[in-house]
């Protein structure tokens, strides 16, 4: 599904590099978290898998599925496909959350040559999806992001995933912020998602949301590289000890 | 019933993104009759072209001398410069004053002897075929039942026909062309024209006053609720053509009507002037709600050609509770001189403006309102939202202004701007006078740029980056576009995400 191989990324506006080549290989059905240290270059790679403006890639490959990543614009790489649930979603005043949903699923549609939705086969699908994440049809009218809780805002990431169906889907510290219940919720939701012709890639810094939504590889990721991978009991690991002592072995 | 007023809602912007898609590319009414043969006057402007303009339209001698008098009032006057518009002087002797379709001037006997140029007009406009026979004057052609709204057109200068007549009439309510109305109805246009807008108001006014060669004319009879939608739709086709058309609405106690009015114009390199007046009477406990949607030809990426806009829009609210709602969506011209205005007259009475000013490229909006309170408890509200992209330049300006007698009124406005680029320019100029102690005014203005992370979101969603802007875009501009009519609102949201091709990238 998604393959990564020596990737080397800068910042565009400062000599600072970030990724110093990471090598990833997640196969299709599988989910695979990432774990690691704050300013180890997480974040960064899930905004240059998706297309973000504002990094230079000096090295290494990405594909998904075969298809060269990195040549394409965001929106191509999301009718490839692709999908980035946001660390922090943004807010789009006076476009209605339903507008946004449904220009965005015609969009890919059209993109890859498929009919459009209809109106009444939209809603019906809207509206059930919605329903299994407990969104009801106020926050569907209300604009995008809004005024929403930091709860709502990733429910809302989950909704649009859902109504997307991707085959690749990355998640930002969806976790972050989220109390307990809330966690529930969106990992249900990434639950129900799960089949075999969809991979996840699921940023944390947590151990708790991957008692949810339960990885079948783990990488720990420092300084810009992957240095660790191993099953869901390298997590627990870090939950117990720390980076430190994974980031001294690998020193 | 929530539920279903999100599905509608939603339907309509759906449609906005789908015509987006097809209309791709530029000026989409930008072809021009060419092959139409048309009548004209001589070149230029004096005391014969009045009275020829006058004779044209039959007018009694009452009408032309209030045109030669306004003509003698031009000759003195100078061009305003007060805006922030930068354009070449214009040569008011290098116009045409009128220009006629041929083949106006025999009422043809069936479709069959229309020219066939004119209908293929009206095709592009979206016209329906058995409409497009009565615009094009055929004798008997009557209109399609279940159609909704009333049209006029006007085809440079000349008033080219008026739909549903027949079953206004029945209401009692008249829609026809200013120049049937000087005719039939001299009673009215008497007692009401050069009352909102005074043929000595200002320069461009004035000489409309004097060369208006038509327009639409508007009688709503006291207690009667308009039964359909009244349009007229407004073209300027022949080259170095003025069009100077002038409007009259009146909706007698207790009336209401919905008034709209669409323009466009072919791309010509040269610029063309367009000094319309709109002048709006509305009496005791009536309302009139007025919307624009303005798509003249803006000109080229370099600013070649387009259209001069310059227009005096003003209603006067006379009797008590009387409410005037202005909604107006300008895309079009070079060069936007306009300020749709309201005078509180009556007490309680009520004025609103809406409005979508965007100017990409080259273009100019120099627009916004003028609220005159003078009545008691009078209200007022401005909703502005200014966009800017390549190198043009927007300005809000408004005056809100409480006379001493309009006690315990209040006015709310608020001006938003949004820039896109680096090249462009906002500009917000409120005039606030406060002659009471007891009234309020409000105003908030906010500037704001389109946002890379709002794009990349949209994007990341797999909308193209055009598709993006026209979504945020869209979303900036809701309150104005939620006060449009329904079909009207469709098509303005088209057109912004259209007028800012290219602005991005």
């Amino acid at each position: 599904m998604l393959e990564i191989k020596g990737l080397k990324v800068d910042l565009e506006d400062e000599d600072k590099s970030i990724l110093k080549g990471v090598d990833l290989t997640v196969p299709a059905g599988e989910v695979h978290a990432i774990m690691g240290p704050n300013g180890s270059g997480k974040s960064t790679m899930s905004y240059v898998l998706s297309g973000k403006d504002g990094y230079t890639v000096t090295g290494g490959t990405a594909t998904l599925n075969g298809v060269d990543l990195l040549a394409m614009e965001p929106e191509e790489r999301a009718a490839a496909g692709l999908f980035l649930a946001f660390q922090y979603p943004v807010e789009i005043p006076g476009v209605g959350n339903m507008t946004f949903l449904r220009t965005a699923v015609n969009a890919q549609r059209k993109a890859r040559g498929e009919e459009e939705l209809s109106a009444g086969d939209f809603l019906k699908e809207v509206r059930a999806k919605a329903k299994d994440l407990k969104i009801d049809a106020e926050m569907l009218k209300r604009p995008v992001n809004v005024g929403f809780s930091g709860g709502e805002k990733k429910r809302n990431e989950i909704l649009q995933m859902a109504m997307l169906e991707p085959k690749m889907c990355i998640l930002d510290e969806t976790d972050s912020g989220l109390d307990v219940d809330a966690m529930k919720l969106v990992a249900d939701g990434v639950n129900a998602l799960r089949s075999e012709g969809r991979s996840f890639l699921v940023i944390t810094h947590y151990q708790r949301l991957l008692d949810h939504i339960k990885p079948d590889v783990v990488h720990i990721m420092s300084n810009g590289r992957i240095i660790k991978s191993g099953g869901p009991e390298l997590a627990l690991e870090v939950e117990h000890n720390g980076y430190t002592d994974l980031l001294a072995e690998d020193a | 019933m929530a539920v279903l007023d999100v599905d509608v809602k939603e339907g309509v912007d759906q449609e906005t993104v789908d015509a987006v898609a097809q209309l791709s590319g530029a000026y989409k009414y930008g072809w021009n009759d060419d092959e139409i043969e048309m009548d004209y006057a001589p070149k230029g402007l004096n005391t014969d072209i009045v009275e020829l303009i006058s004779g044209k339209n039959e007018e009694p001698r009452w009408m032309t001398d209030w045109r030669l008098s306004a003509y003698e009032r031009w000759t003195g006057m100078s061009v305003p410069n007060w805006a922030m518009l930068k354009l070449a002087d214009i040569d008011f002797q290098d116009l045409y004053y009128y220009a006629r379709p041929k083949s106006m001037e025999v009422k043809p006997k069936s479709l069959d002897e229309v020219d066939p140029k004119l209908l293929e007009t009206y095709k592009k406009l979206g016209i329906p075929l058995s409409e497009q026979a009565i615009l094009a004057g055929v004798e008997g052609a009557v209109p399609d039942e279940g159609r909704k709204v009333a049209v006029d057109a006007v085809f440079d200068s000349v008033s080219v026909g008026t739909t549903f007549q027949k079953e206004l009439a029945k209401a009692g309510v008249i829609f026809c062309s200013i120049s049937e109305a000087i005719r039939e109805h001299p009673e009215l246009v008497k007692k009401y024209l050069g009352t909102v807008v005074p043929p000595t108001d200002n320069f461009y006014a004035t000489l409309n006053s004097a060369v208006f060669s038509d327009g639409s004319f508007v009688y709503i009879p006291p207690g009667v609720r308009c039964p359909m939608e009244l349009s007229t739709y407004f073209r300027i086709n022949a080259e170095n053509t003025g069009q100077f058309e002038r409007t009259l609405i009146i909706a007698d106690k207790g009336s209401y009507v919905s008034y709209l009015e669409g323009c466009t114009a072919p791309k010509r390199d040269v610029a063309q002037l367009h000094a319309a007046v709109v002048e709006i009477i509305i009496e005791e406990d009536a309302e009139v709600k007025y919307s624009t949607v303005q798509n003249w030809y803006p000109g080229d990426a370099e600013g070649r050609g387009g259209i001069y806009n310059f227009v005096t829009k003003r209603a006067d609210c006379r009797g008590d509770r009387a409410k005037i709602m202005w909604t107006q969506v300008e895309t079009g011209s070079a060069v936007t001189w306009k300020y749709p205005s309201c005078i509180l007259r009556g007490d309680d009475s009520q004025g609103e403006f809406y409005s979508i000013a965007i100017a990409n490229n080259m273009q100019q909006a120099d627009t916004g309102t003028k609220m005159i309170h003078l009545g008691k408890r009078t209200k007022s509200r401005i909703v502005s939202k200014g966009i800017s992209a390549g190198k043009a330049q927007n300005t809000y300006r408004g005056l809100v202004s409480m006379h001493p007698k309009a006690k315990e009124s209040r006015n709310y406005t608020q001006c938003d701007s949004l820039l896109i680029g680096s090249e462009c320019g906002a500009h917000t100029v409120p005039y606030i006078e406060v002659k009471n102690n007891s009234s309020r005014v409000e105003h908030e203005a906010t500037t704001s740029k389109v946002d890379d992370e709002q794009l990349f979101y949209c994007r990341s969603r797999g909308m193209d980056e055009e598709e993006a802007v026209a979504l945020v875009v869209n979303g900036f501009c809701k309150e104005v576009l939620q006060a449009l009519p329904m079909e009207f609102a469709m098509e303005a949201q088209a057109l912004v995400a259209i007028s800012l091709e290219g602005s991005v990238g």
